[in-house]
């Protein structure tokens, strides 16, 4: 019997009028995915990292997110509370597991309590840390996992991302670069989040407006150390 | 969805007698040209990558089986299910059953163009599954029983007293006293109202823009985030997708990922760009617990290896739409199918047959701003051009020329979509003038010819007939 997909293919094949020997057609599927040739990669990310970073920044704030720099991971509960003040939110955050995050001296800041674990629908600053960034576009790159899960990325209405200034790249291809390396070739992370500001619609009249499902605000927290 | 491209010239005229359409289409000119123009320009290598998404799409497709077999693979070695769907029926079978299978009774949708085209809210209607749009502009159609009139904005023929009044007849569990005066409060309210849809959804649908060969992984492109609410929490996430979206690898789709956001809606990058692999692992906190792709081809093998293979490059990015001056005057409804603008002028023939849908290429003004902005390089007017030969090969001839000939009268009647054309929009549908080369009079359009003959193009691009004239002269005149 034959099956949908021997079907499909037997029909791809008819219609690129495949010959019986495609030695030469498979070689240069394997040679791709083994290369992983790398294309067009715009010069406005190729820069040494102090100004990669301060292009992250600026990309970042040109679509609504904020932006704090902090010189060490000392000092990142304190820009945390800071926003949190600065927003009037309640001192409470949603976090996961993440060891880098979790060394952060957290005790200092006396009101502020952490919920660990996924994110629920009534959270409403939920804290992770980047793995990555983009400086081309100043996209956060996250991965999914118990350090960081994703439900913190999308349900609570402030994002508050971590992310170390060395992990700051210029373009999405070092990050594919990055994750090769820590999760081995051809191998994903469940779920790769590429976030580029917060959230947003223009499906009414084509005006832009923020907080459309996911937050409506994005604070990305930068430590330079 | 019933196809209602072949009355699209009555279709036309209501769309432009309709002032609330008219109003909202408005949009579509202020909303999306100036933005696309600002993010090209301001990308140095924005045309450079635009020729490497072509490439990468002609390698792919030139390699098509190869790679759905390497994707299918990787999907299954992550732990997801992979179900091939010849058809559109097939498709919607596959999803019903895991629905049964899980008991699902609400199941939440991120945007998705695939599961319009294979109809699938009306299935699931019909088998008691009530389907949630969560795409604040999908949501706000559906309240209204209508389908998308753009690719990327589908609520885009909409005005916001429009919204205002679906809401309040709708959401009535609300304060009927309540402000819905600005855009704001509305989606405000629409926020609301999914946010607990999410949570009540046994099964979550999304479509996907690309398939990643080397990693199995689906992407979705999305500025909300209702697409990653709608696959994280339920039980399942299934992603519909069609054969034509896979690319090779990671560093391919980054290739193609640039000039996406920057054609559809100026964009550097959209919000959020996600990249999913299998269904929850072991130490995940959250994440669906079962992972389906439903990889479909419903007509797109057929296209391959045809002159229509190029269209299998598209993106669905809607610049083609956008930039449109035949979409501008009409909207997206008037194309009858799931598909507008330029690209569903191509698509929707091989889709739904030449007989429903043959005098959609005569849509046209033949402007060629679709082709110049489409990111993929795809030559949509040639590609119309073909469909028209087409249907002088089927023996349509006299039927659709006349048929083709009232539409092209019928925009040429409305000076505003000529004014916007450029001068080459002269260009006129070859098939009127076959063998005559040039008009002195056209039916219908005497008020224009009166005033100059009309280049009859044979089937051949303004530039090319030009030269030839041009050649001509200069011989009549040595
Ligand atoms: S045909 Fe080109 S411009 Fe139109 S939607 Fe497809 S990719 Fe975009």
């Amino acid at each position: 019997m034959t099956t949908p997909r021997d079907n499909i293919l037997a029909k791809v094949r008819a219609s690129l009028g495949r010959k019986s020997d495609d030695t030469a057609r498979r070689a240069a599927v394997t040679d791709r995915l083994q290369r992983t040739p790398k294309g067009v990669v715009p010069r406005r990310g190729q820069l040494p990292q102090a100004e990669k970073l301060d292009l992250f920044c600026k990309m970042a704030e040109a679509v609504q997110a904020s932006v704090a720099r902090v010189a060490s991971t000392a000092d990142v509960p304190q820009a945390v509370t800071d926003y949190l003040r600065q927003k009037n939110l309640p001192a409470h955050v949603r976090m996961g597991a993440d060891a880098f995050l979790a060394e952060m001296p957290w005790s200092g800041q006396k009101n502020l309590t952490i919920e660990s674990g996924r994110a629920k629908g009534s959270d409403e600053v939920g804290l992770s840390h980047a793995l990555a960034g983009v400086a081309e576009t100043g996209t956060l790159v996250l991965a999914s996992g118990p350090d960081n899960p994703t439900t913190i990325n999308f349900l609570p209405e402030h994002h508050i991302a971590v992310i170390r200034a060395a992990d700051i790249e210029g373009d999405m291809e070092a990050v594919w670069t990055r994750i090769r390396a820590t999760y081995g070739k051809g191998e994903m992370p469940r779920v790769v989040n590429m976030i580029t500001g917060p959230s947003r619609s223009g499906d009414i009249e084509q005006t832009i407006l923020l907080g459309a499902h996911g937050p409506r605000a994005v604070h990305i927290v930068v430590v330079e150390e | 969805m019933q196809i209602t491209s072949p009355t699209f010239k009555d279709n036309a005229a209501k769309a432009l007698a309709d002032a609330q359409l008219q109003k909202a289409l408005g949009n579509v000119r202020a909303g999306f040209i100036d933005k696309r123009q600002k993010a090209a320009d301001a990308l140095p290598e924005f045309e450079a990558l635009r020729d490497a998404a072509r490439d990468i799409k002609n390698h792919t497709l030139a390699h098509l089986d190869l790679y759905l077999e390497t994707y299918a693979e990787k999907v299954e070695a992550a732990g997801g299910q992979v179900h091939w769907a010849e058809t559109a029926e097939d498709a919607r079978n596959r999803i019903l059953e895991i629905c049964r299978r899980l008991g699902a009774k609400t199941v939440t949708k991120g945007k998705s163009m695939i599961t319009e085209e294979i109809g699938l809210n009306a299935f699931f209607e019909e088998h008691g599954v009530t389907p949630v749009e969560t795409d604040l502009g999908e949501y706000i159609i559906q309240l209204r029983g209508e389908h998308p009139s753009h690719i990327i904005a589908p609520a885009v023929h909409l005005n916001k007293e429009q919204v205002e009044e679906d809401f309040r007849r709708v959401h009535t569990h609300l304060d009927p006293s309540r402000n819905l005066d600005e855009p704001t409060s509305l989606l405000g309210e629409a926020r609301a109202v999914l946010r607990e849809k999410y949570f009540q959804a046994d099964v979550g649908i999304t479509g996907a823009n690309f398939l990643v060969a080397e990693t199995g992984t689906s992407i979705i492109v999305t500025n909300e985030g209702n697409g990653d609410l709608t696959q994280t929490l339920p039980k399942a996430h299934i992603v519909v997708a069609s054969i034509e979206k896979i690319v090779p690898t990671l560093e391919d789709v980054s290739q193609i990922l640039r000039v996406l956001a920057r054609s559809a809606t100026g964009q550097d990058m959209s919000v959020y760009t996600t990249f999913s692999t299998g269904p929850r692992r072991d130490e995940d906190p959250d994440g669906p617990g079962e992972y389906h792709v439903i990889l479909l081809d419903n007509g797109r093998s057929a296209m391959l290896g045809t002159e229509y293979q190029e269209m299998l490059r598209c993106i669905r990015c809607g610049a083609c739409m956008n930039h449109c001056p035949v979409y501008h005057a009409v909207g997206g409804h008037a194309y009858g199918w799931v598909y507008p603008g330029p690209m569903g002028a191509v698509l929707t023939p091989s889709l739904v047959g030449v007989d429903k849908a043959g005098h959609l290429p005569n849509a046209s003004t033949f402007c060629g701003r679709c082709e110049s902005v489409c990111p993929m390089r795809i030559p949509l007017p040639k590609m119309m051009r073909h469909w028209r030969e087409r249907e002088f090969e089927r023996n349509l001839n006299s039927a659709v020329a006349r048929y083709g000939l009232g539409l092209w009268a019928f925009f040429a009647k409305r000076p505003a979509l000529y004014q916007f054309a450029t001068g080459t929009a002269m260009r006129l549908l070859g098939a009127i003038g076959k063998g005559k080369g040039r008009f002195a009079a056209l039916p219908l359009a005497g008020g224009w010819t009166r005033h100059r003959d009309l280049p009859a193009p044979e089937g051949k691009t303004f530039q090319s007939q030009w030269a030839e004239r041009q050649k001509k002269m200069k011989a009549k005149a040595a």
